[in-house]
């Protein structure tokens, strides 16, 4: 604790104290202004117009709140941690408000008064019309079985498109300067020849609207702020105020020109991304270093500011983000994604447009905030290059090894190669960078959308069960064949791929209906202001107004259905050690009563993870076969269909549908998680691992995730971060995409004492040897732990 | 050529620069009362057996044929009289509790699980270590490892006792980029006493190294009361300062193992000695940089 407040001021550990402590609740604010002004609008003016009045309408009405102390001011929600709802997407009923109270992970406070508005306000109006019902009204029964079945999720179903990232524009321009080449575009409207001129025309008077509101808000605050300092005693903060207030006056209405305007310019757009709609992964200031540090450079030299106090409007500017949880789940959105994480990720380093080195200064004192705050939101991450100085990679692997998990590390220049295959321009490659979990995009300019997560052993499943799911008994698949009639590996795999073009082709179905809905019903014209090049095409960017339009299913328990098949196959088809009729009655029976067949098949199976070509082959069928499925489609918005290999959390969701698995996996246990090998089956060490993983086509997805633990020991000395950097660089010229450390302490450690199933991968370093946790006996483990528990980092 | 090799590590990150594969050949003359690869020390293949992991099902007894196995309390015993090393109880083991350590391996075998490794060596400035047991117990083989594996470039680096013929070290080498050389104690009678051999031959074999070879890193296994007592560090510090050795590695003792000696159905001689404490290898940290040495606490 005593290292995680070193460095800051007294300001900022309070700030970040009322961030923690603040619980997370309903505020019922935005759902009364939006079902009020879709009262007054709706029907009376075009759709993107009426998002855009019920935009402005939020903006104007929401109450301002200036925290205490902050130096970067607006919330979404009327107070810290008060989280909105978008009942346009997705109306809670009073039960799943009363389960958002109660849960224990994850929950949001509801009062008796919010249900009182949401069934006499909110429902009345919404009850049957939002997106969620609409869209679930919209799929096939296919569909709808499949979704219940856990084959895959749909990401669309309460929350709304996003996954974008600002770039540099807002940093020059004010939204004055958007208004201006918003009036050029309608000007140019030609509505004799332009047979979409009219949906233009809507589209672009509604940005209008929206970069009025927008300006609105931030002059609302400023007026706020003049009102505080009115009645405030404390001189310094009367000032400060003040100084709030003028910055709320220039921007965004007009391009920052200072580091603090910057900042808080971004937090407005930022929130008015967030307000017109609750779009996944928030959104994210994305290469913030680069953006900065012209201001920063210029005010340094120009003696208007220190790094001390660029690193105190950092640290404000982090908390804001810690005071927005993401917005309520429910069902299997909450599964899938049980987080109160919203997912924006800062971006350090990486190279500039012109592919130079575009580590900073900035990007330093960047990962001193990070170090200093150790706050779940945002998340961050390193972009990794070659032309980035072994110094950069050094400096984040300290902030690594403090054990807490950031930054996580991604290859900047596989992302720019991913970028240029799927045809961004070199420039916009550069300027492009990682969100959310992993997910690559041209930052600014690209709606690289995930639709869901794909479960790809829950396909195997039924494959071997003739297309059945066994769960439920129900004929979710195709009748691809008795797996007991299957002769070799070949034509079990033959089955697996029928049944996953089946499947692709229902969740296609779906999300091209459901890309429709949103372009049809929810345009975000606020969002679509600063992604290129919505103004110039008039376009929505939920319409495809984005420069470049990308859709992603993200394939989810690599290492589990490979582990699964490799399983078969060497043990049922090469060795002939057990019959499948053997295999799938203890399946059918989770093993009860087979402890040894599950041990073996768990043990003495080469497994992925290990630098074995007999599994690392097998992975990688599956994931060409996923690929080839996936891969060049079109989509609804002129975009193509891509893949990336991410769980977030819904390894364990997709698990919990599942029965027991070939591997040796038991019922309704998690599957592995991101392309990392399955839990406990890595079993020499984290370079076999790497070069599992990178025997995966990574530049031909649109993101991966590698999980490695790592014990304290193994990062103790410069030395050993050198260590760290020579093994992240080695996976990055494999073209590894992400890599991201565990570095563990000694409670950890304790915990896999007591739970060893979990923790089979760990390794700790002994003395003179490295070997696993799990082989250790106790008086060793206690010893181990007791040194750790000592390590000073 | 064929040697015995006991265990290949890979993510080696203390047996020399960089991230390493140490490649540990079976056999050793030594018998150091603290050894913690107990495994390593005898020339032939061997049964280990991993309590932690075994589940009781007695499949290892009814695949002996010759009754060598037997549980007692649900736990393994192992009777090594009746054992033929015929492996049936290894190979239906399901979960890998049982383990044969020691396996004949080719050159080429042993360099190709070498290789695998090479990118994160490239990166790190890394390479491959040879240790042991005793790796110049089998010295054409190590020769032959080491030889092959400097032609094709690969960084290499022998961790030794000293305990051979000067000739079979002479031999070795120029194809040793590193040698990471183990002194445990000067006085000859405690030598003997504490690992079985004398250590005339091993200092003998260290001033002649130092004569014809510039990259040679001491190591020292800091014992709890037997070599870091300060008489004992001074003698050692002064033969290295007379012989012109700069690099000195004091290697903190751990109880690390207790564990391997019970898998192998063996008893430990320092049961229940305490580790040193941080005070105590700063001592020892001190005295051996105030003879001007190169000392580091660790591999």
């Amino acid at each position: 604790m005593e290292e995680t407040m070193r460095g800051m001021n007294e300001r900022i550990k309070k700030l970040r104290q009322q961030s923690e402590a603040a619980v997370p609740k309903l505020s019922m604010e935005r759902a009364l202004l939006i079902t009020e002004a879709y009262e007054k609008y709706s029907g009376r003016v075009s759709i993107p117009v009426l998002r855009a009045l019920a935009f402005k309408h939020i903006l104007e009405n929401k109450t301002i709140c200036i925290n205490e102390g902050e130096l970067i001011v607006g919330e979404r929600g009327s107070e810290p941690q008060a989280a909105p709802t978008y009942p346009e997407l997705c109306c809670h009923t009073l039960e799943d408000m009363d389960i958002m109270n109660s849960r224990e992970k994850i929950f949001f406070r509801v009062t008796e008064e919010d249900k009182r508005l949401q069934e006499e306000k909110v429902i009345p109006y919404w009850n049957g019309k939002s997106i969620r019902d609409f869209l679930f009204n919209s799929m096939s029964d296919d569909w709808k079985e499949c979704y219940k079945a856990g084959i895959f999720t749909e990401f669309m179903e309460q929350r709304a498109p996003g996954h974008t990232v600002a770039d540099d524009k807002i940093y020059k321009k004010g939204f004055l300067n958007f208004k201006e080449d918003i009036q050029e575009q309608i000007e140019k409207l030609d509505f004799n020849k332009d047979t979409s001129a009219y949906e233009k025309h809507e589209e672009l008077k509604a940005m209008l609207i929206c970069a009025d509101a927008i300006v609105c808000f931030a002059k609302r605050h400023s007026e706020g702020a003049m009102e505080l300092a009115a009645s405030e005693k404390d001189e310094a903060r009367k000032s400060e105020l003040i100084r709030i207030a003028e910055i709320c006056t220039r921007v965004p209405e007009y391009a920052p020109e200072t580091f603090w305007e910057a900042l808080q310019s971004y937090w407005f757009v930022h929130l008015g991304v967030i307000t017109e709609l609750n779009t996944w992964d928030a959104f994210c200031p994305g290469r913030l270093d680069q953006h900065l540090y012209p201001f920063y450079k210029k005010e340094l030299e120009e003696g208007t500011l220190t790094r001390e106090e660029a690193k105190e409007l950092l640290e404000c500017f982090w908390v804001k983000f810690n005071n927005l949880p993401a917005p309520p789940k429910v069902g299997i959105t909450l599964q899938e994604s049980g987080t109160y994480t919203d997912f924006a990720n800062i971006n350090i380093g990486g190279m500039k447009p012109d592919g130079s080195d575009g580590v900073n200064e900035v990007s330093y004192l960047l990962l001193e905030v990070i170090d200093e705050m150790r706050l779940l939101q945002p998340s961050s991450n390193i972009q990794l290059s070659r032309k980035n100085p072994d110094s950069f990679i050094i400096k984040a692997a300290e902030v690594i090894r403090k054990g807490w998990g950031q930054p996580s590390i991604f290859n900047a220049d596989a992302v720019v190669e991913e970028l240029l295959r799927q045809g961004k321009s070199l420039e916009d490659a550069r300027c492009g960078g990682n969100s959310g979990c992993v997910e690559t995009g041209a930052f600014g300019k690209e709606a690289f959308i995930l639709t869901g997560y794909f479960n790809l052993t829950k396909v195997l499943e039924i494959t071997l069960n003739n297309g059945v799911d066994p769960r439920t008994g129900r004929q979710l698949g195709l009748a691809t064949g008795d797996a007991l009639s299957f002769s070799d590996f070949n034509e079990l795999f033959g089955a697996f791929k029928r049944q996953l073009n089946y499947f692709i082709d229902i969740k296609i179905k779906g999300n091209n209906i459901i890309e429709k809905l949103y372009a049809s019903y929810m345009p975000s014209p606020f969002l679509s202001i600063v992604i290129d090049d919505c103004i110039k095409k008039g376009k929505d960017y939920n319409s495809g107004g984005a420069r470049y339009n990308t859709t992603y299913i993200q394939g989810v328990g690599i290492g589990t259905i490979t582990d699964s098949l490799a399983t078969i196959k060497h043990h049922v088809f090469d060795q002939k050690s057990i019959t499948m009729e053997q295999l799938l009655s203890a399946l059918k029976d989770n093993f009860e009563g087979q402890e040894v067949m599950r041990q073996r098949l768990m043990n003495k199976t080469p497994r992925y993870g290990n630098d074995d070509d007999y599994a690392d082959d097998i992975m990688r069928m599956v994931f060409d076969t996923f690929y080839d499925e996936v891969n060049g489609r079109k989509t609804m918005r002129d975009g193509t269909y891509r893949i990336n290999m991410l769980p977030t959390t819904c390894h364990v969701y997709f698990g919990s549908v599942i029965g027991a698995t070939p591997e040796g996996r038991k019922a309704g246990t998690p599957l592995s998680e991101g392309i990392s090998p399955v839990q406990g089956m890595d079993r020499f060490g984290p370079t076999a691992v790497i070069k599992s993983a990178s025997k995966m086509d990574h530049l031909r997805t649109g993101g991966t995730l590698l999980n490695q633990k790592l014990s304290p020991q193994l990062l103790k000395d410069e030395e050993g971060l050198r260590k760290l950097a020579a093994l992240v660089r080695a996976y990055f010229k494999l073209d590894g995409h992400h890599i991201q450390f565990n570095v563990l302490d000694a409670a950890t450690l304790m915990k896999a004492q007591k739970n060893p199933e979990q923790f089979k991968g760990l390794i700790v370093r002994v003395a003179g040897y490295s070997d696993y946790f799990n082989n250790l006996n106790k008086g060793l483990q206690d010893e181990i732990i007791a040194r750790t528990e000592h390590r000073d980092f | 050529m064929k040697g015995k090799v006991f265990n290949i590590q890979r993510y080696s990150v203390n047996d020399g620069e960089g991230i390493r594969t140490s490649v540990f050949l079976k056999g050793c003359p030594l018998d150091c009362w603290w050894c913690h690869n107990p495994e390593s020390k005898k020339g032939i293949r061997e049964l280990v057996y991993y309590s932690s992991k075994c589940i009781g099902c007695g499949e290892c007894i009814s695949s002996c044929a010759n009754g060598a196995v037997s549980l007692i309390d649900g736990k393994l015993v192992l009777n090594k009289n009746l054992c033929r090393m015929e492996l049936n109880c290894e190979r239906c083991c399901p979960t890998g509790a049982i383990e044969v350590v020691g396996r004949e391996m080719t050159v080429q075998e042993v360099l190709a699980e070498v290789e695998k490794d090479r990118i994160f060596f490239e990166e790190s400035k890394g390479g491959v270590t040879f240790s042991g047991g005793e790796p110049l117990m089998q010295p054409e083989f190590l020769k032959e490892l080491l030889s092959v594996a400097q032609k094709r470039g690969l960084h290499t680096a022998v961790d030794t006792s000293g305990y051979a013929p000067w000739d079979i070290i002479l031999d070795i080498a120029q194809y040793t980029d590193l040698f990471l050389y183990d002194i445990k104690l000067m006085r000859d009678d405690l030598h003997y006493k504490y690992t079985g051999v004398s250590n005339s031959i091993i200092l003998d074999n260290l001033k002649k190294l130092a004569k014809i070879h510039n990259n040679i890193q001491v190591r020292v296994p800091l014992i709890p009361g037997i070599n870091n007592d300060e008489q004992s560090i001074t003698e050692l510090c002064e033969f290295l300062q007379t012989e012109g050795i700069k690099k000195v590695s004091l290697l903190p003792y751990h109880s690390t193992g207790t564990d391997k000696y019970s898998r192998l159905g063996e008893t430990y001689r320092l049961y229940g000695l305490a580790a040193l404490s941080d005070i105590e290898l700063q001592r020892a940290l001190a005295m051996a940089k105030s003879f001007g040495l190169d000392a580091k606490i660790g591999g």
